[in-house]
């Protein structure tokens, strides 16, 4: 069932060669070290914005991502600064937490739809900027500020992930860790949808009582979905704050929730990677056009209104009649 | 982003609040926020859209209003209908030239959530390059305040600015009651195909509805300045404290997001009475406990279920 043909293959090996190394080698020939921030930062949004664009696949329009983002990135510093944890084991953590986060939130405002969810999600972003405010653990206003750089892992005694602190370019490392969280992420993403769950997910996309009424348990299906959204969104704001090196309640705000919903809508919802190029567009074009000044937000809002004005099913709708399954 | 609030009603600087002062206020914060709620409900009853530039329409009416009363010193009235008036023009235009088209062209109703949200930066930049970054104020219309006995202090100026809102809001349901306008308004909002079938020109209702809604923003905005001022970053949180009144209350329904206004000025007030040495924690309260309420009545105190 899941057939992929040649084109495809080799789309998806252009595509990685393009970033792993058509990428780097193009930084260091026009040295714009500066991109390496940039693409580092839309890689992460990008596995942050899979999950909203999960959500939207089983009927919800998610825009709380910047919550669990925010769950994620706390408790990834915590673990590293207060617990004294590896990085690369507080990432999972991370994740998890902010899953298990969404499964206790996710059973009661799951009932919800349509624009209900979408503003309850709206709020809970808030809700969870105001935690982090109000918590101790996580500092208040003051956030959780140097964070130690990722530590290097060995099994065996052979090291699998160098050091970062003693890597003398660590914007090349992360740009190489986040970029395969982000393989990593749509390839599971594409597993997804093309197995027995993302047909289910489509099914009640269409119609929530039809499912229902042929057996669907749309009830498990939805808090499944949601955790794996959150899972993403926990991730990604993980990896944020370990660059970052700090976290603040304002790192992730609703701004952010709402432009992770952008990139999925720009993107297109009908298409897996769809939201990757959402944020790739959206995140790039905004840095390109800060050299305008004080007309950036301007040109920006223009730029999104013609593309949403003459474009509405996203810009992936461009390639039309390949990929859209609904 | 940490406090959402509009104004915090904390002018008078005493330590234990009494209740017919905690209930003035939540009078007073309720009028303005239903104001702001109806116009964000209507525009959704009518077309199904969640305007996120509402927060931003409202920023400008009092922009309107701060230019014409406060830097060039035209009748505070005069003001605020050159607010609404502003505001209409611009809440036709939008409705013809962008939502309208993209409403009929789209394959999903959720995109115009994202050209909402387009507007609502490009207002924000417009802001900025018009009005400029700062926070303005303007004069006080009427100067003195009104003190019962020390247990109820209020101006003079926020109680006529409440006045006013509540003549607005019995104005707009006398008029959404018994103009013709208003009746084909609700006709829309309840059935849109039966609607055009009964002859209801949908195009033309849809732009007098979304003008309409984004007048009472404006008029809100102008109505507000004359207490808090205004400034660019007022509009996101605005629009999330609309969001929240139109979830208590219902989505769509015009009862209901007077009800979400009143509620919310309410436990504003009070929560910001009792608990003013935690700080922000009232509004994480009142987030926390919408959540709930919307656990177990997912459709609000008035709306249809599922919107």
């Amino acid at each position: 069932m899941n057939k992929t043909s040649s084109k495809q293959l080799l789309g998806v090996a252009i595509f990685l060669i393009a970033i792993f190394i058509g990428v780097p080698l193009a930084i260091s020939l026009t040295g714009r070290w500066d991109f390496y921030f940039t693409l580092t930062s839309v890689a992460l949004l990008a596995i942050a914005s899979a999950g909203v664009w999960l959500t939207f696949y089983i009927g919800r329009i998610n825009i709380g991502q910047g919550a669990f983002a925010l769950i994620g990135a706390y408790v990834s510093a915590i673990l590293v600064v207060k617990g004294g944890i590896s990085f690369w084991i507080s990432l999972p953590a991370a994740g998890i937490f902010a899953a298990i986060v969404a499964v206790i939130i996710g059973l009661p405002i799951l009932r919800l739809r349509g624009v209900y969810f979408a503003m309850i999600t709206l709020v809970l972003t808030q809700v969870v900027t105001l935690t982090a405010l109000a918590l101790p653990i996580t500092n208040g206003a003051k956030g959780i500020s140097s964070i130690p750089l990722p530590s290097g892992v060995s099994l065996f005694g052979i090291p699998i992930i160098p050091e970062f602190a003693a890597m003398e370019n660590t914007k090349l490392a992360f740009y190489y860790t986040a970029c395969i969280l982000m393989v990593v992420t749509y390839a599971a993403l594409y597993r997804l949808v093309n197995s027995r769950l993302g047909h289910l997910c489509r099914s009640m996309q269409q119609n929530e009582e039809l499912a229902s009424s042929i057996g669907v348990n749309i009830a498990h299906i939805r808090i499944v979905i949601f955790a794996i959204s959150s899972f993403f969104g926990g991730i990604g704001g993980a990896m944020f704050g370990s660059i970052a090196q700090s976290v603040y309640p304002s790192s992730f705000q609703v701004a952010d929730s709402v432009n992770f919903m952008l990139n999925c809508f720009l993107g297109g919802l009908g298409y897996v990677f769809g939201p990757m190029l959402g944020t790739l567009v959206l995140y790039f074009g905004w840095d390109l056009l800060f050299e305008l000044g004080k007309y950036q937000l301007l040109i920006y809002s223009i730029i999104l209104i013609a593309v949403i004005r003459f474009l509405p099913n996203g810009l992936l709708s461009l390639r039309i009649g390949k990929g859209g399954q609904s | 982003m940490a406090n959402p609030g509009l104004s915090r009603p904390g002018f008078i600087f005493r330590k234990k609040e009494p209740m017919e002062q905690i209930l003035a206020n939540g009078v007073y914060l309720g009028s303005q926020y239903a104001m702001i709620a109806l116009g964000l409900t209507l525009i959704f009853a009518l077309m199904n859209v969640l305007n996120f530039a509402h927060g931003q329409m409202y920023v400008i009416g009092g922009f309107v209003t701060y230019t014409f009363y406060g830097q060039w010193g035209v009748p505070f009235i005069l003001a605020l209908v050159m607010s609404c008036v502003t505001l209409a023009i611009l809440g036709a235009l939008i409705e013809k030239l962008l939502f309208a088209p993209v409403i009929k062209g789209s394959a999903r109703e959720e995109s115009t959530m994202l050209l909402a949200a387009g507007i609502a930066f490009l207002l924000d930049a417009l802001i900025l390059l018009i009005f400029g970054e700062k926070q303005r104020g303007v004069p006080k219309i009427i100067d003195g305040v009104f003190n019962w006995d020390f247990r109820l202090i209020m101006p003079y100026d926020r109680i006529l600015i409440c006045v006013l809102a509540i003549l607005s809001i019995v104005g707009f349901i006398g008029f959404m009651q018994y103009s013709k306008t208003g009746r084909a308004l609700r006709a829309l909002a309840q059935d849109r195909t039966a609607a055009q079938l009964m002859g209801v020109n949908v195009d033309r209702y849809s732009m007098i509805g979304f003008a309409l809604g984004a007048m009472l923003a404006g008029l809100v905005g102008g109505l507000l300045v004359t207490i808090t001022g205004v400034n660019l970053g007022m509009g996101g949180p605005t629009s999330i404290k609309a969001f929240m009144m139109v979830m208590i209350g219902g989505a769509g329904v015009i009862s209901g997001a007077i009800a979400g206004g009143i509620i919310l000025g309410f436990m504003e007030a009070i929560g910001l009475a009792v608990l003013s040495q935690y700080g922000d924690i009232t509004y994480l309260l009142i987030f926390v406990s919408l959540m709930i309420f919307l656990a177990i009545r997912p459709q609000g105190l008035m709306g249809k279920p599922w919107g």
